[in-house]
Formats: structure tokens, sequence, C-alpha cells
């Protein structure tokens, strides 16, 4: 079946080699949600590339970069590189909270001379391949046992505490959305997790006592009924409904949305993009785009699923859940599915630190369909 | 121990199982997005676009001009003039709006109190809305102000339209003013348009009564609007339809003689056609410039105008109320002939006191003036006559016959505020006092005394019914836009033709004959001779010392304490045109009101306003094809 000469030599691939097996297909899908996203950027400014769609061209072709980087290092070379990343990580989630002590309010980014770097974004990625990189070396049986279950638990839960006291709920969200994912992956036992879920359950009405911030309660509650408070915070639910359910079937026509051009729209630029293209394009431009996500979806649990070690194939599936929990987040969202929480749509909102990263995130999916056929063995630490 | 074992065999396994259920789950999310979609899109859609045109097209109201007031021969008496202002645009004031507001200072005079409202309405406005700093400004401040733009960041010189009243105080109790809306005016009327800002609205006469009519109909501007309420273009424009015109009987020649007639008096004046009614001037002295309401009262103005005791706010024409004195006695005369008392063999004699239950009813003159009959009774204004025949007619026949002649009841003058005087009866009496008529009452009331009391308006309504022999009414108004009004058509009075004649015989003899009581005031001119009857309205009661030793002379008394002084004629006397009434309050001394109804009269005459073509641009016979369209006449 296989018969390429790599494929026999498993550990090493020609730099040649690698490029040809890059999944060109996948390429150009990220390529072309992007491109929806400079079109959006351009629309919303009102028909200028300036402030947003140049800029985030520029981070996309920074970003392109950085993928096609990540695809080419060996996946072992990752595997190593793993538990420092996190620590990295760690650290620096660690800094911008005490700096945001120091600061004033939420602060979210530290600057890395023009670089702006928001450590919770980082953090996703280095979560999943620290995480990835653990639970390759454990078998189904030992994945479910006490102690090793703790490390993990505590892997996912240290950075997801600094992350909630930012406070940013929604990366919260996804950080443990990841983890849990990934651990379910690897086999634990539905004896863990049935009680855990039940228990969920059961804290969401203490959690809302007693964790909650005040604001992330209005948020619910203007959710759950938005035109209570219709000038105020329900204004962004409100506006964004109208937006989307403005566009009809084919929509109004690029350049032509009003919501978003008469600055209706919240954040048209960041977490409310999608927004202005289902205004524009309606929903058969709205429904293209998922199609173009699912697509990316699809590739990636197929890379995860075809892949030979178990670290590749947590990785790959760890990435792609990441892209599509942003996605469900941010869809939902909008379309007043779900409370307001602060999350970017992937490749189409403005923003720096979630391109690079996602970008970075495609990189590792790549390193693992390249590196399909490599197998590590499940005591290996990967190579460096 | 080998690389691979059973153990990553299972987990592979169950890992691929595993993303399977998360793909199946992924898939499932991905399902209800795109069922969100199309509930929102594609089932909802009309609604949401609903929505966001609602959101983003703001209609604007546009104010239509308002209807010019003009008389009977195309002098406007109200109208629009351009309203030369200057605006501010708080968010373009770069300097800063206090810098911008004493930049504007420099040019034009700003008060204080004045930069203290712009600073206010600035602070509760948007930042991106026009604000008046000056309005009413002159061409030349206005240019001063275009001169110095290029240094004035976020000003805005404009001309917009505001009401205007080219003869000041002299029609204002005619054409009354228009002024800001106030919450009242909302509250019943729901026209767009009243809540525009600044908008204005007729507050008192002609500008109240047809402020429908001269308001026009609100156009719109449909503009586009962003989300803090910013225009950003217009997608389209809907004049509205304009203000229609009205069209006044009034001559405003004899208007301005009037005026100048009654000047410095508290006073009132009509003059009326005998035949149809129409109010060729009306007068209530003193006024006040309409235009101050326009722009606002200060509070100095307006503590003036309500604190001055000749009452200028007050039209005295048809508001005024006032016992009807001497001027009552045709009325009575025509009822004591009506009722076949006063037949022409009937005489009184007058010793210059009537004695009547025990008391003593004196006549103005002292010395008595001898035997008269009803000519001579109107001619002499003879108290006695008119004691005893009262006393003979009775208060019901003296109570129909006013009634009649119009009093005690409304015009129906096109003007708000009108009083309604009031002619007394028995009924009236016992519901009020809970008391019997007295024959007593009846005795006052023949000398225009006790609870008659009367408007100047019905009074000249009277003569004139008295001279034309026809239920005249007043009206001001001839037509609103191409309609002619309707009016009641004029039947003939309910008197007999001799009642009548002797009546004017009467009324031609206190001014033409000598010996009448108004002789001195009497019109020469031939054709032109005024019939007329003066009276005196008694504002406080004589003391019992002034009762037996004779009235103290009015020019003695304080100013509020003096009779009031009335006249009522027509002209002329053979063959009425005209019919005036003239009230002067306390001002009995020396008959101003007849001294300035002989003026108005005399140039009304001369002018002769019936005889001339009114500039009216519909009239009743040419809009009557129009009207009897359907009739097939």
């Amino acid at each position: 079946m296989i018969t390429r000469p790599y494929a026999a030599a498993k550990r090493t691939l020609p730099f040649l080699d690698k490029l040809v097996e890059i999944n060109w297909g996948l390429i150009l899908l990220i390529t072309l949600c992007a491109c929806a996203g400079f079109a959006m950027l351009y629309s919303v400014a009102g028909g200028q590339f300036h402030p947003w769609a140049l800029p985030q061209i520029i981070k996309f072709v920074v970003g392109f970069f950085i993928l096609l980087a990540a695809a080419v290092v060996d996946v072992r070379v990752w595997m190593s590189l793993a538990y420092p990343a996190y620590g990295v990580a760690l650290l620096l989630l660690v800094a911008v909270d005490v700096a945001g002590h120091v600061g004033l309010g939420a602060q979210r980014w530290i600057m890395l001379g023009p670089l702006e770097l928001q450590p919770s974004e980082l953090m996703k990625v280095s979560l999943v391949l620290a995480l990835s990189r653990f639970l390759h070396g454990k078998s189904v049986e030992e994945v479910s046992k006490p102690l090793n279950l703790g490390i993990a638990l505590g892997m996912i839960g240290i950075p997801a505490l600094f992350v909630v006291l930012q406070p940013n709920l929604g990366t919260t969200l996804i950080i443990v959305a990841d983890g849990a994912s990934l651990l379910f992956l690897a086999g634990l036992s539905w004896w863990w997790i049935a009680p855990t879920l039940t228990a969920i359950a059961a804290a969401v009405p203490l959690a809302w006592r007693f964790v909650l911030h005040d604001y992330q309660k209005a948020r619910v509650m203007t959710f759950l009924d938005p035109e209570s408070d219709a000038l105020g915070a329900g204004w962004n639910i409100t506006q964004a409904k109208i937006a989307i359910g403005s566009g009809g079937a084919t929509g109004k026509g690029f350049l032509q949305g009003t919501q978003s051009r008469l600055n209706f729209l919240p954040e048209k630029q960041t977490d409310f993009i999608w927004t202005s293209l289902c205004e524009e394009f309606g929903f058969v431009g709205a429904l293209a785009l998922l199609i173009l996500f699912g697509m990316v979806i699809f590739y990636g649990v197929q890379t995860a699923t075809s892949a030979r070690s178990q670290f590749g194939r947590l990785l790959a599936m760890g990435i792609t859940l990441n892209f599509f929990f942003y996605i469900m987040i941010n869809g939902a969202m909008v379309m007043g599915l779900i409370p307001v929480v602060g999350i970017p749509m992937p490749l189409l909102s403005y923003g720096g630190s979630a391109m690079l990263t996602v970008m970075f995130g495609f990189g590792l999916l790549m390193s693992v369909h390249i590196h399909r056929q490599v197998e590590i063995p499940r005591h290996s630490g990967g190579i460096i | 121990m080998p690389l691979f074992d059973k153990k990553d065999k299972s987990r592979y396994t169950i890992f691929t199982r595993r993303s399977l259920m998360m793909g199946g789950g992924m898939t499932a999310v991905f399902a209800v997005l795109a069922g969100r979609l199309y509930q929102l899109q594609i089932r909802d859609g009309a609604q949401y676009l609903t929505e966001a045109e609602d959101n983003r097209v703001s209609e604007r109201v546009v104010a239509p001009p308002r209807g010019r007031i003009i008389d009977r021969f195309g002098v406007e008496l109200a109208n629009n003039r351009r309203n030369y202002r200057v605006l501010l645009v708080a968010e373009q004031a770069s300097q800063g709006v206090v810098e911008a507001i004493d930049t504007i200072g420099k040019i034009i005079l700003i008060t204080d109190q004045q930069k203290k409202k712009i600073l206010h309405d600035i602070a509760v406005n948007k930042k991106f809305a026009p604000i008046p700093v000056v309005e009413n400004l002159s061409w030349d401040e206005f240019s001063r102000v275009n001169l110095h733009l290029p240094y004035l960041p976020g000003v805005l010189p404009d001309v917009g339209e505001t009401r205007d009243y080219p003869f000041s105080s002299e029609l204002v109790h005619i054409l009354g003013y228009v002024a800001a809306v106030s919450p009242e005016d909302i509250g019943h009327d729901d026209d767009p348009l009243l809540s525009q800002p600044g908008y204005r609205i007729g507050k008192r006469g002609i500008e109240k009564t047809f402020d429908k009519e001269v308001r026009g109909e609100a156009g719109a501007s449909r503009v586009e609007v962003n989300a803090y309420g910013r225009v950003i273009r217009e997608l389209g424009h809907e004049p509205g339809v304009p203000g229609q015109d009205i069209y006044l009987t009034i001559d405003r020649e004899i208007q301005q003689v009037m005026d100048k007639a009654l000047e410095g008096q508290s006073a009132a004046c009509v003059l009326m056609d005998v035949d149809n009614g129409d109010v060729l001037a009306m007068s209530s002295t003193p006024g006040f410039d309409p235009n101050l309401f326009n722009v606002g009262l200060n509070g100095e103005q307006w503590k003036a105008l309500t604190t001055d005791d000749h009452k200028p706010l007050l039209n005295k024409v048809m508001g005024g109320v006032y016992p009807p004195g001497s001027t009552f006695k045709p009325a009575v005369a025509l009822a004591a002939i009506e009722a076949g008392i006063a037949t022409p063999d009937y005489h009184v004699h007058c010793n210059g006191v009537f004695n009547f239950g025990g008391h003593a009813f004196h006549c103005w003159q002292k010395r008595g003036h001898g035997s008269l009959d009803v000519v001579g009774g109107i001619k002499n204004s003879c108290d006695v006559f008119f004691y005893e025949t009262a006393r003979r007619v009775g208060i019901d026949k003296i109570e129909e016959a006013a009634r009649k002649l119009g009093l005690g009841a409304l015009t129906g003058i096109e003007l708000p505020g009108e009083h309604n005087g009031l002619v007394p009866s028995r009924a009236w009496k016992q519901k009020t006092y809970r008391q019997a008529w007295q024959q007593g009452d009846t005795l006052s009331v023949g000398i225009g005394q006790g609870y008659v009391t009367v408007t100047p308006l019905q009074l000249c309504q009277q003569v004139a019914r008295i001279a034309s022999g026809k239920t005249v009414s007043p009206r001001l108004v001839h037509s609103v836009g191409n309609r002619v009004l309707e009016r009641p058509k004029a039947e003939k009075l309910d008197f007999t033709d001799d009642a009548l004649a002797k009546v004017r015989e009467g009324m031609d003899k206190v001014m033409n004959e000598p010996g009448g009581t108004a002789y001195t005031w009497r019109i020469s001119d031939p054709g032109m001779e005024m019939a007329g009857k003066t009276g005196t309205a008694q504002v406080r009661v004589y003391s019992q010392e002034e009762h037996e030793h004779g009235v103290t002379k009015d020019a003695k008394l304080d100013w509020k304490l003096r009779d009031h002084g009335l006249f009522i004629g027509f002209a002329p006397a053979a063959n009425p045109k005209y019919a005036i009434v003239c009230v002067v309050e306390h001002g009995a001394v020396g008959h101003p009101q007849v001294v300035a109804a002989r003026q108005v009269m005399l140039f009304a005459q001369q002018r002769d306003p019936k005889g001339k073509r009114a500039a009216y641009p519909v009239t009743a016979a040419s809009a009557e094809p129009a009207t009897s369209g359907t009739g097939g006449g």
C-alpha cells in the first residue's frame, strides 16, 4: 500500500519530500477562510484596507511561514519540546496576571517588542502539546489511574485557573474543553466520565452563586432575555441577530452591510466579524464558510486517525478540536445561542495572537500529517 | 521490550472510535449552527431586514412654510422672514465650545445669560447636533460672522425661517402670535411637527384658531443614520404641504388709523360692515409686539406685560366685559315699541328724579328733560324716560329684545377667548341668587346698569343689526386658502321696520341735532353723517353723600375709579354701511371714545373699503360653481 521510499525509513525524511507531502489542499482551505476574513475586514472598515485588512494580511503571511516551518519539523522534535513549551506558556501566563494586578483591570497580553502576545492563546497550543506527550506514554488502563489522571488534571487546571483569574471565561472554557477531550480520546474510563458530567450538572447552580462575576451573570441574564436590556448589554445580541437575519438568503452584497457600516454591530472587526459576513453574503455565504471550516475539521480528524503515533493522533485531534471549539463558541454566541463570551472566529477575526497560534496549530497538524508514518514507542520522549 | 505491544493496539482502537464519536458530535454542532442560520436568515429574514431598515433609516420631520395672514386688499399681516442664525456643532469646534462662543461674542453681542443657555443646550444634545448660538441676526451681523468663518471651526451660518409680524403690535389681538410648543399642546395633538425643536405654534388669535390650516402638513426627509444617530446621507425627501394662507376681512389702513386713535388709552374699538358682518378693523389697546413671543420674552418683559394695569395681553374687544350703560337704551327702546308701549303718543315726563319704592333714582340731567317721546328719550339719553319705560315693558320683553340683538351670547367671532356677557332674566336671578326678580332690577337694566354686561364686540353686533335690520354677526376670516368660509345667512331681524326706524332716528338725533348728547362730535361731511349713542359705565358704587349732593366728577378721581366711556354708532345715518363701537376704560372725561370713533368712521367712509374690490383669490361667487358642481345647477 505505502510504496514511497520515506515510508520505509520512518525515522527521517528529506526536506523536499516533506514539502511535497504537505497537504496543499488544506493550505488552500485555510487561505480561502482567511481571505473571507480579509474581505470582511475590508468591508467593515468602510471599504478600506486600513485599519484592519492590511495588518491582518501581513499577520496571515507571517503565520503562513510559521505554519510551513512547524510542518517540516519532525513530530518527535515537537514531542520533546512539549513540556518546555508548556512551562514557558505557564510562566508568561503568571507574568500577565501579576502585571494585570499592577496595572489596571483585565490584562491579557504582554508586549514582546512590537508583537502583542496573548499567553492564554499560546497556552491552548502548549497544553495540547504537553498533554499529548503525557498521554502518549500511558496505556488505556494507566490513563484512568488516579495518579495519572491527577497529573493530567493539574496540567489542565493550573493554566485554566490563571486564565479564569484574568478574567477570561471564554478561553478558560476552551482550555478545559481541549484537555478534557484529550483525556477522553486517550481512553479515559466511562466510570470517570459519567460521574464527572453528573457532578458538573450539579455544580452549575453553585458556580452561579459563588464563582461567577457580576458581569458574567449579567451576560447570562441578558442572553436569556435580551429584550430586558435592549439598549445595554442585550444590544450586542439583538444587533448581531438583526445583522445576521437581515442578510437573508443571499445577503445584502459586499460592502452593503448596513449594520456593520453604521456601527450597529459591536466589536465588528473581532468577535462579531462573522456577523458581517452573514449580513453581506447571506445564508449561502455563511453556509459556504461553515462548509470550508467543516472540511478543515474533517481533514484534521482524518490526519489524527491515520497517524501511527499516539502523540501524533492526540496532537492532531487536539488542534482540530481547539479550532472547532472556537467556531462553535463564536458562532453560537453571535447567533444568540449562548451568552456573549469573548471568543474570536478563527482565521476571520482581527487579531495577531489568535491568527499566529491558529496557524502554528495548523503547522503542528501538518507536521503530524507529514510524519504520519513515524512510529514512536510508548516510553519515548521524542528526539532532540 | 518490544517497540509496540497489545496495549498500544487497544488504545488506537479506542482513539479511533472516540475520534469518530467526536467527529459525529462536531457534525451535530455544525448542523445546529446551520439550522440556526436557516432560522435567522431564511425563516425570520424578512422580519430582521425590517428591523435593520428601522435601525438604518430615520424619518426626519420637515416643517412646511406657515401660511400667511393677509388683509382684504392683499397686505401681508403675518408672513415668514428669513432667520439669519449661527449654529455651533460641538464636536467640530476644535478650539473648544466655550472658546468658540467667546470668539463669536467678539463679532456679535452674546450676553452671559445667552451663553449659559447655549452651553446648556450643547450639554443636553448630541455632539454632532447643530445648536443655535444666535438667531434673528441682521444681514450686517450675519455677513460679519461669515467673514470670520475661516477662524471659526464648528460654526455654521444658517438661514432658517421664522414668523414675522410686520406691523408689530397693531394687529396683535386679531393675529395672536406663535410661540414655543408647551407640553399641554402636545397632549391633544399628535402632529409630529410639534415635537420638532424650535417649532412654533399659534397661541392666540387667528394663529391659534386656524393653527391647523396655516401649519400645513409635515414633510419628511428619509435619512440614513448610524448607531449614534448621526445623519450619513439623505435617502429621500417629501416636502409636505405648505400651510394655507388666511384672508381676513380686515382693512389694514383703517386698522392703522384706529390703532393710532386709541393710542395711550386702555380701549377697544371695532368697525364692522353692517350688511355682511365683515370686521374691517378691530383694535384693543395697549397691544404688544407679537414678535417678542416668537423670539422668546425675557422675565422683565413678561412681568411688564402681566402687571400693566392697562392689560395689554387682554383682547378687550371680546374678552373685556362692561356694563353697556346708555348704549343699552336703544335695545330697551326697541322692546318698548315692539311691546306696544312706546306708541307715537307715548311720552314720559322727566323732572330729574324718578321715585320708586321709596327710593329716588336720579337722571344724569338734574334739571330734568321735560316731556319726551322715544326718539327724544334716546336723543337726550334720559334716564327717567328709560326707568319708566323699562318698568312698564318689564324684564322679559327687554331680555327678548336684547337677545334678538345678539347680546348675552357669543358672536361666534373666529378668535379664542370670547366672553358671553350677560343678559339677566327672572330665571337667571332665581338660579344664581335664589332670589325673585325685583322691579328695581329692571330699572337698573333699563339704563344699562345692574346685572347686564356686554363685550364691545356684542355692542358692535347690536348696532350693526339695528342699522341694517338684519341678523348680521361679526366675521374676521373671508377665506382659508382657496376655500371661502361659509357664514350664516343674515335674516331679517325680528323687529318691525317702524321700531328700527324710530331707534335709528333717535340715534341720528343724538349726533346730528343740536341738543343731542353727542352733537359736539357730529360728522358734518354731507352723506357721511354718523348716528350713535354714548354710554357711561359706572365702575364704583356711588356713596350716599354723592347720591345726595351730586356725583364726584371723574377728573378728580383716580384713573382706576373713573367711569368707562362707551360709544356705538353707524354711518351714513341715512343709509348705514358701517357700524362702530368704541369703549375707553375709565375714559368718560372728554369722551375720548367718541372722538376716536368719529375719527375712524370718517376715515373709513372716505376710504370706503366696501366700494373697493377686495383682493381675495376666490370669492363666494367664483367658488360657487366648484362647490355646486354635482348639483347640476
